[in-house]
């Protein structure tokens, strides 16, 4: 099992491709080679935080600036990321486009992080946030682009949920 | 010190730049010295201000950005400092005033009463150069002036009196903020393009 820097370069692409030139991220396994192209191009801000919640408020900064942003995390980040997406992101009507690496779900081998992987979707459920799987690196990049468009109409926070078949060789 | 006569006393700086505030006390006294499009109230969300403010002065480096945070906010994000001293944005002024109390949800102590916790020196500890703590006015004003001087990221720790406002309310939807901090700032954005 190993990062699939192919599919890696599919999303990343997607990223660019959607406009995007600000992401706010905290490094995860599956967003290693994400994170390293997002660090050698010179067209795009990267700003790494000490937990996720803060990249909600940098989220919101970026949008107030008219900046094309993106977050990147892990769902034990998302997780911990939720009071800033409800009471920053929700109650002021700040879109937030949220690329989330599903870890703990099917065919998981890391008991860490299995009960983050159970909670995830229903608790995007519980919160109203629209989402949606991506799993194939031919759509991926189709799909960062709906979620960003969509979270800008909606003015919502958008998901986006990094497989294991995406984001693993 | 009273934290409302110190932003009373930098109310005519802040004109020009972009404000971001926590929620209660802080924000209401702001407001009550009148409202202006530039400023906006986080009146949720504790510890994020400063998080905002950081977005915004990455992507708006023409722009002067004026976070005003407290200590129990501040307390609940304490990562932020070391995520502002890491990208050290030129243009930030982050001024927290610390009253050991978290007097807007009944006047609790925090952990920095009786100067348990110094958050100028966790400031400091975090990577932050300009850190300053002061306890009097003049010497507010002073730190202020300094760092909207100079062009670099600065942070101002100022002791306050645990007292706030008699009286909350904005006339001014949450959302209705949002969208017209944001439009201001695409106008002004749009000003400058013509200009240059």
């Amino acid at each position: 099992m190993t990062v699939s820097l192919d599919n890696s370069k599919a999303v990343y692409q997607g990223i660019k491709d959607a406009g995007i030139n600000f992401i706010t991220a905290l490094p995860e396994t599956w967003l290693v080679y994400l994170l390293q192209l997002a660090e050698e191009d010179p067209e795009m801000r990267l700003v790494e935080v000490a937990k996720e919640e803060e990249a909600i408020g940098i989220a919101a900064g970026a949008h107030f600036a008219g900046t094309p942003h993106i977050l990147l995390m892990q769902n034990h980040g998302f997780l911990a990321a939720i009071n800033g997406i409800v009471s920053l992101a929700m109650l002021y009507r700040i879109p937030l486009c949220m690329l989330i690496a599903h870890r703990g779900h099917m065919g998981e081998p890391y008991p860490w992080h299995t009960q983050g992987g159970i909670v995830t979707e229903p608790v995007l459920r519980a919160l109203n946030i629209p989402f949606d799987y991506a799993r194939d690196s031919k759509l991926v990049g189709k799909q960062i682009k709906q979620a960003y468009t969509y979270s800008l109409s909606a003015l919502s926070p958008v998901a986006l949920l990094l497989s294991r078949d995406l984001m693993e060789d | 010190m009273k934290r409302a006569k110190c932003i009373e006393a930098i109310y005519p700086e802040l004109q020009d730049k972009l404000v971001v505030t926590i929620m209660g006390a802080c924000a209401q006294e702001l407001y009550d010295l009148g409202h202006c499009e530039n400023f906006f109230y986080l009146q949720h969300a504790m510890g994020l201000a400063s998080s905002i403010g950081l977005g915004l002065a990455l992507s708006e480096p023409q722009e002067k950005v004026v976070v005003m945070d407290g200590d129990g906010s501040v307390l609940m994000n304490l990562g932020t400092l070391t995520t502002l001293a890491r990208y050290k944005p030129a243009n930030l002024t982050h001024i927290i005033f610390d009253n050991g109390s978290l007097l807007s949800t009944g006047g609790f102590a925090s952990h920095t009463t009786s100067g348990i916790t110094d958050l100028a020196a966790i400031a400091r500890g975090a990577g932050i150069e300009n850190v300053a703590a002061v306890s009097t006015p003049m010497d507010f004003i002073g730190a202020v002036a300094d760092a909207f001087e100079r062009d670099q990221l600065s942070v101002i720790v100022a002791k306050v009196e645990a007292v706030g406002p008699d009286h909350f309310g904005m006339d001014l939807k949450l959302p209705e903020n949002a969208f017209r901090f944001e439009r201001y700032i695409k106008e002004r954005r749009q000003m400058r393009e013509k200009l240059s």
